[in-house]
């Protein structure tokens, strides 16, 4: 390989060339791409993990099953599912739609699930005073007092989708990880390190513009003593 | 394709060294990166957790490195640092630091008040209150974070099949390219969640001899 200024020098020029951005398959229409599997399988993660989290933790069951998949889903290889799923005949964006969602859902159930069950017992305890039933209790006390839990959920498995479908990339899928695989496979070292700062960056924004998303999201009464 | 099963007994049979060397090269090398950031963020941990002021801004960068998605970090490193185990070492080091660093200093903040302050009355010095007193206290939160950190170092190694040096990421990356080996695939798949739930047993084993007071209180 070259050496390191050489490699700097050539991401430097490749990400200033104009066309590398705006290209088809450029990294405008890469990222693009990335952000729109992003959503899909956050909307996917979310359609399963929010109802069932909350209704766990409304029921208080399952506490040991949460436990456990968690700590389950840290041992597993993302790699290895994505290629499993390739293997499996399931290929390109909808596998990696569907391993992003599959990874994303322990973390979005735990902390929905927390949040419901760590809800003030004296609020709760009013709310049946009130005569409210459990689905109200749930909707009307329990969810909005889990808020800060599951926005802090959603920003985490945000973030960790969008860092998760770059790997898919090594199975032909698609978005911004492709420009890691394909510089690696070219042997063009400037556009790997190009590609991972792209990747990278992406990410940081992310996480920096969800922050202020969370914080706004937050009801006001709960923001005070929030770390 | 013919006979294309997802489990296979005999390639495993067939194909046990190459398995059990790439098995030793992922456990070698989650050790050596699990190793290198405890002794990274234990001491780092301690320095931080007697100052505020230091704690903020270290806990702030640990985090915004563990951020970076880990392809990317494997791919900013490999071209600087060369092709092979170096980046994917350093890397790994960098995405245990973070859980380290939290476990340490949550455990480190969590010493009964009172405990220090018997031992400030027994005349311990700030040095020594951190090794016999502070730290023993933190210990169960230090190797929870060393277990956190090792199971997912554990699932990390396979990334590094980008920069050509996954463990038993390369075999499940060759399996896919040969024409999607199925059994190669789950075999290291599988061997990677084995070896993970090993270390994680070994780590247990270790933190409770290494905590006989804690058995003690439960029974």
């Amino acid at each position: 390989m070259s050496a390191p200024t050489g490699v700097v020098g050539e991401a430097f020029v490749w990400l200033n060339d104009p066309l590398t951005w705006t290209e088809p398959g450029g990294l405008l229409e890469l990222t693009g791409e990335h952000l729109l599997m992003t959503a899909a399988a956050v909307a996917v993660a979310a359609a399963v993990a929010i109802p069932l989290g909350a209704w766990l933790g409304h029921s208080g069951r399952g506490a040991g099953l949460v436990v456990w998949l968690t700590n389950a889903s840290r041992a597993l290889p993302t790699l290895g599912i994505i290629l499993l799923l390739a293997a499996g005949g399931l290929f390109g964006n909808t596998a990696t739609v569907i391993a992003a969602a599959f990874f994303a859902v322990p973390v979005l159930l735990v902390n929905t699930y927390e949040g419901v069950r760590g809800a003030d017992p004296d609020a709760r305890d009013a709310a049946r005073g009130m005569g409210m039933s459990g689905g109200r209790i749930l909707l009307l006390v329990e969810l909005p007092l889990a808020t800060t839990l599951v926005s802090a959920g959603l920003r985490t498995t945000i973030v960790q989708v969008v860092a998760t479908i770059p790997l898919a990339a090594l199975a032909g899928g698609g978005g911004l990880g492709q420009v890691i695989a394909f510089g690696m496979g070219t042997q063009r070292y400037g556009e790997v390190l190009a590609g991972g700062v792209v990747v990278a960056a992406l990410c940081l924004a992310i996480d920096a513009v969800l922050a202020i998303v969370q914080r706004l999201a937050t009801p006001v009464p709960l923001r005070v003593g929030v770390s | 394709m013919p006979g294309n099963p997802w489990f296979s007994w005999s390639y495993v049979v067939d194909n046990a060294p190459v398995l059990w060397e790439r098995t030793a090269e992922h456990a070698s090398l989650t050790i050596e990166a699990v190793v290198i950031s405890a002794a990274i963020a234990v001491p780092l941990g301690a320095l931080i957790s007697r100052s505020r002021w230091l704690a903020g801004p270290v806990l702030g960068t640990a985090a915004v490195l563990y951020t970076v998605p880990s392809l990317a970090l494997f791919a900013i490193l490999a071209p600087l640092l060369g092709i092979g185990r170096t980046p994917v070492l350093v890397g790994l080091v960098v995405y245990a630091l973070l859980i380290i660093l939290r476990n340490t200093v949550a455990g480190l903040a969590t010493v009964d008040p009172a405990v220090l302050d018997a031992a400030r009355g027994l005349g311990y010095g700030p040095g020594r209150m951190l090794v016999e007193v502070a730290m023993p206290s933190a210990l169960p939160s230090i190797i929870a974070g060393l277990r956190l950190a090792t199971v997912s170092t554990v699932a990390l190694v396979t990334v590094g099949v980008v920069v050509g040096y996954g463990g038993l990421g390369q075999l499940m990356f060759q399996g896919f390219r040969n024409n999607f080996y199925r059994a190669e695939i789950m075999a290291a798949t599988l061997a990677t969640i084995l070896l993970a739930l090993v270390l994680d047993l070994a780590l247990w084993a270790a933190g409770r001899a290494l905590t006989p007071w804690l058995r003690r209180r439960t029974s």
